[in-house]
């Protein structure tokens, strides 16, 4: 089944074959099956995030589409475009790494570490801006707890009030917000995570370590920015799209 | 002793993976799957033992009727963290993290798991999750059961919810990380001729059970940082009075810890094959059967999880579906009690310690399966639920079942792992007195469901008192009972006698090295051409009322 | 310490025999497999131990044969059981329609109800026999369950929301009614008793159990005082809001597209949530009572809305529960043997 050539004790193994393995190709099958599972945690994990994400919308679909409204669709739209040029900065980044061309594949890595960098700039920044309406939900900032201004009837239109529609109330919107805070925050997490990940490979690919026999490590993380990248196309359009048909406020 | 010394011929001292380096930070920074394990064995009997003292304090308090021994909310914290600490700590890291590191490599002719690193990151996980948790306990301790249902854990409890469940949900990435390693390695590093079909069911249902653990623990991950985050920034997740739904808690909970219970088991029942085949000298009867009910166990066991939500608001039809698959996941496991018991038909049977454990196992799952079917059965689950009937059954299948496998499995892979025998006379009595003593403890609260005591009660109506009494008399010989291997094994490593390779005479792949074995397990990577249990050439072998087709050996 | 240990409590209602029947047949198919596999076990034990230490048994593969009859016939087994399961079930928690209703409101660490002719009872509830009784109950704190062993049922009281239990007692005497859902500290203190009295007894405990009044004529109280009859009439007969006469099971549009059948959780979350599910054609103007009225008074709001007819005026007298309320939720009259 595993063909034996060029086992750990041989002399002409690659430097970076591990001495449980039989040779390369089982150690990049194991590596690769080894994310692979890992992902389908993940999938898990996110899982139950969108089940409450499915329940709370059901029970106030008003509420959301309000608070989805409220999102600023401008800075989330460009996020999306960012983090997508960033998958494809990856794959170009393991294409190189496959044929063995340092340079190029260095350049992308940076890239995508950089679009990374700017994706999480943007979020703290639309974060911040939550902040600054109160709309954090709950005490997690025990000084300013969750009590966002309302736009009023016959008020000129403010961008930081939050337009109520139909029926919904603070409360139900509030049950948005930690949703939104919870997901994008487990997500940010992630594309940290990812980033620091990133930051490994520029490094050990500057030392030389990858070559077209040994790439498995920037393949593996790879797939698990791509799966980062994933996530977020659905959360795209399930926080930030919600009745932007009806009326904007 | 000294004259009769100089007449042997010393054995040159082997090196193996116990002398092979000296020094803590040889043990704490190891890669070697055996010495994981041992990691695992020792942290795995401390909480054993804490969980232990617990179940003891329960049980003396309910010798009287009254609430006299402890205070209602000491009570509260003590049935909680018995159930923490065995559920989390215990049952499901205990056979897949001592056992299954230390032999599905050998079992499958690899020199390790997958990923080392991560074996050794995941035993650290461990311990920083049972840490933590220590220190809610030691602080003042938790009391919401180990349900944590909501808006009692969100709102109403006075106690370290927050920090158990910060220990709970690291311990579930050692499980995540334990189940991954597991998978990677089954598919990929198996020995040349090791094809799937020759694997021990050992592995088989190492396996399903990996499988469980990376889909079902990141639920309750999530499930319990949701939790917290409700507690800490007192947003409506689960509380009604903030908006949220408290069924929501029990069905997210319930979507893992329902799964978890067959992690819990599958292990075990992975254990038994090995046993039974073992020490009757015969391949397990239905081999394929056996293999794929693990699968199926594995599957239908994520379909299930309403049948904890009985008698909560949840919808009637909803509850007929989840019945019906309930009785349908009864039946993989009623399988594999068929073909244990058919494997003994015409084989030759030991009365090893090992196989009484395993004997036992398969009498006491067998009712605690069969109780589950009462639960299983929508109209008797209303009488019974959240009763002493429940906690009966489930400990049948957790102690009668899971622990039983696990000393099992411990005495019989002893000699490879520590390189001694244990004593088998007193191997032998414990493993009866721990019967004895366990079946006086739970067949009573059986009965004491059924009248109508219920669970969680610090003080109960005087008529559930000779129950009880009962009950708390056979702890005392179940405790008893397991302090003896406790004593014996930690014995038998200074003076236990030397154990050869393969001091049963058995066919496996683990018995083909030396006891201990030496870090690498083997010195020659083995190419198998043999099938899991195979005594007897493969001619010889029988198939016994077939119809159609030869039953094809792979 | 008794002299005999039972092995099955009191039988007080119509479903104990049933439930119990089921128990038995359960038991009696665990206690055959058991006996069975352990007989097996023990024989094969006895009669294949080892008997010189190198011998080795014919290996024997399996049978397609066996492994079909042991899936079959066990699952064929497990469907009965599944199937008398579910059916009494469907008994259990489908209340009948001409139920009398009592509402139950538990709490840390007690249990609190209400007669639909006001008596209030603490931790204890009087039935007579051979009635049908439904319970409606709510908590106001945690997740309580109100269990009576030998009634044989149980279901969970939870927050926010209105569960529903029903039995018909059929033996009097007194039984224990227990908290089967773990609420904190005092749970295993959250007990009482279930009084089945004879009918005529029944009445002598209503009538010398003067109670307060009852929950609709509180409720009748309340929707003066909160302002509900400024928009939806006095009698309930609608104007601003919609008619709320006859609400009950009636089928109602609602904004939005979607119909609804109105129940006692509708009227409950209408009243702390008015947006949630505005009857179509009326304008979203309601103001919530969240944190205005407990859960009791919620109960007594709830009574007097149900107790409104089409038509007719308000008919819950604000006098002691001597004479029982005409309202169609409470159906007959306590003398009355509704079977």
């Amino acid at each position: 089944m595993i063909e034996a050539h060029a086992t750990t004790e041989d002399v002409h193994a690659h430097p970076a074959l591990q001495h449980h393995f039989e040779n390369m190709e089982q150690q990049r099958e194991a590596g690769t099956l080894g994310m692979w599972v890992f992902l389908v945690t993940e999938i898990m994990f996110f899982g139950g995030m969108f089940l409450a994400y499915t329940l709370y919308r059901s029970l106030y679909p008003w509420a959301f589409a309000s608070a989805s409204n409220h999102l600023d669709i401008t800075l989330g739209a460009v996020n999306t475009g960012v983090l997508i040029l960033s998958s494809f900065t990856m794959a170009m980044a393991v294409y190189f790494t496959q044929i063995g061309k340092l340079r190029p594949q260095v350049w992308c890595l940076v890239l995508t570490l950089v679009l990374g960098l700017t994706f999480l700039g943007i979020k703290g920044v639309e974060y911040y801006d939550k902040y600054e309406d109160r709309l954090i939900p709950g005490y997690l900032i025990p000084s300013r707890p969750f009590g966002p201004a309302v736009q009023q009837e016959g008020q000129p239109f403010d961008e930081h009030k939050l337009h109520l529609l139909h029926g919904a109330t603070v409360r139900q919107v509030e049950m948005f917000y930690w949703i939104y805070f919870a997901m994008t925050g487990m997500h940010a997490l992630h594309m940290i995570i990812g980033a620091g990940l990133i930051s490994f490979l520029i490094y050990f690919s500057l030392r030389g370590r990858y070559d077209p026999e040994y790439h498995s490590p920037v393949e593996v993380v790879g797939l698990y920015w791509h799966f980062v990248d994933i996530v977020w196309i659905f959360l795209f359009p399930l926080l930030y799209l919600l009745g932007r048909h009806l009326e904007h406020g | 002793m000294q004259a009769i010394e100089s007449f042997e011929v010393p054995t040159p001292p082997k090196v193996n993976y116990i002398n092979a380096q000296y020094g803590l930070k040889s043990w704490l920074l190891t890669k070697d799957h055996k010495r994981i394990a041992l990691l695992y064995l020792g942290s795995v009997t401390f909480f054993f033992f804490i969980g232990g003292l617990y179940a003891m304090m329960i049980r003396l308090e309910l010798l009287t009727p009254q609430g006299d021994l402890l205070q209602s909310t000491t009570y509260n914290k003590v049935f909680t963290q018995h159930g923490i600490i065995m559920v989390f700590f215990f049952l499901i890291p205990s056979i897949p993290a001592t056992l299954g590191n230390f032999l599905i490599p050998m079992m499958i002719g690899a020199k390790d798991l997958a990923f080392p690193r991560i074996n050794l990151l995941s035993w650290y996980i461990y311990l920083a999750g049972g840490l933590i948790t220590i220190y809610a306990l030691l602080a003042g301790g938790v009391d919401t059961g180990w349900t944590f249902y909501t808006p009692f854990s969100t709102t109403f409890s006075n106690s370290y919810v927050v920090a158990t469940g910060l220990g709970i949900f690291i311990n579930g990435f050692s499980s995540i990380l334990t189940g991954l390693n597991f998978i990677v390695t089954i598919h990929t590093m198996r020995a040349p001729g090791m094809t799937w079909f020759r694997m021990p069911l050992f592995i088989w249902s190492h396996y399903a059970t990996s499988l469980i653990m990376i889909l079902g623990t990141p639920v309750i991950a999530i499930t319990v940082l949701l939790l917290a985050f409700e507690r800490v920034a007192r947003v409506g997740i689960f509380d009604p009075a903030l908006g949220g739904d408290p069924v929501l808690f029990q069905h997210l909970f319930w979507f893992y810890s329902h799964p978890a219970v067959y992690i819990m088991v599958l292990p075990g029942m992975g254990v038994i094959s090995e046993l039974v085949a073992n020490f009757s000298r015969k391949n397990i009867f239905g081999y394929s059967f056996v293999a794929f009910s693990s699968l199926a166990i594995a599957v239908f066991g994520f379909l299930v999880w309403g049948h904890h939500l009985f008698v909560t608001p949840q919808s009637v039809y909803a509850g007929m579906i989840f019945s019906f698959l309930s009785f349908a996941v009864a039946i993989p496991s009623a399988i594999k009690v068929f073909n244990w018991t058919a494997t003994l038909y015409k084989s030759s049977i030991s009365y090893d310690t090992p196989m009484l454990y395993a004997l036992g196992f398969i009498g006491l799952f067998t009712i605690g399966g069969m109780t589950g079917l009462f639960l299983a059965s929508l109209a008797t689950d209303v009488h019974l639920s959240d009763t002493y009937f429940v906690i009966a059954h489930f400990h049948y299948i957790m102690v009668g079942g899971t622990l039983m496998a696990y000393l099992g499995g411990l005495h019989y892979w002893w000699p490879k792992i520590s390189g001694r025998m244990y004593p088998e006379g007193w191997g032998r009595f414990s493993a009866l007195v721990i019967f004895v003593g366990f079946n006086l403890t739970f067949l009573p609260q059986f009965v004491a469901g059924y009248l109508g005591m219920p669970r969680r009660y610090h003080a109960y109506p005087p008529e559930f008192q000779v129950f009880n009494v009962l009950s708390t008399a056979g702890a005392s010989i179940l405790g008893f009972g397991m302090l003896i291997p406790a004593i014996y094994f930690v014995w038998s490593m200074r003076y236990g006698k030397h154990a050869e390779a393969n001091p049963w005479h058995l066919p496996g792949l683990e018995w083909r090295t030396q006891s201990p074995p030496p870090t690498e397990n083997f010195e020659v990577t083995p190419i198998v051409t043999w099938d899991a249990y195979e005594f007897a050439p493969r001619e010889e072998t029988e198939v016994v009322g077939k119809f159609g087709p030869e039953l094809e050996r792979i | 310490m008794q002299s005999w240990i039972p092995l099955i409590p009191d039988s007080a209602s119509t479903f104990s025999w049933k439930v119990d029947a089921l128990y038995f047949y359960l038991s009696g198919v665990t206690l055959f497999f058991t006996l069975l596999i352990s007989g097996v076990l023990i024989f094969f034990v006895i009669r294949y131990r080892r008997r010189t230490p190198y011998e080795i048994p014919r290996p024997i593969a399996g049978s397609h044969k066996l492994e079909t009859l042991w899936t079959i016939i066990p699952f064929l087994i497990a469907m009965t059981m599944f199937g008398w399961g579910a059916r009494l079930y469907f008994e259990q928690y489908k209340p009948p329609q001409n139920a009398v209703e009592v509402y139950v409101v538990g709490k840390q660490w007690m249990w609190k109800l209400q007669h639909a002719t006001g008596q209030r009872e603490i931790n204890e509830l009087h039935v007579p026999v051979g009635r049908k009784i439904k319970l409606i109950m709510t908590s106001e704190d945690v997740i309580h369950d109100f269990f009576v062993p030998a009634f044989r049922t149980k279901a969970d009281v939870v927050p926010g929301r209105y569960t529903t239990l029903w039995f018909e007692a059929t033996t009097p005497g007194k039984y224990h009614l227990l908290c089967a859902e773990y609420c904190g500290m005092n749970h295993s203190g959250m007990t009482g008793s279930v009084y089945v009295m004879e009918p005529r007894e029944f009445d002598n405990w209503l009538a010398g159990n003067v109670g307060t009044t009852s929950p609709a004529a509180a409720g009748q109280q309340l929707f003066q005082t909160l302002g509900c009859a400024s928009c939806h009439g006095a009698n309930g007969e609608g104007g601003r809001g919609p008619t709320l006469a006859g609400l009950l099971g009636r089928p109602t549009p609602l904004e939005g597209g979607q119909s609804i059948k109105p129940d006692e959780a509708y009227i409950r979350e209408s009243i702390l949530n008015p947006g949630a599910k505005i009857v179509a054609g009326f304008q979203p103007i309601m103001p919530t009572f969240q944190g205005q009225v407990s859960e009791d008074q919620l109960v007594q709001l709830i009574a007097f809305i149900k107790s409104l007819t089409p038509g007719g005026t308000a008919t819950p007298s604000g006098s002691p529960a001597a004479a029982p309320a005409a309202s169609p939720a409470a159906t007959a009259s306590p003398t009355r043997n509704i079977r």
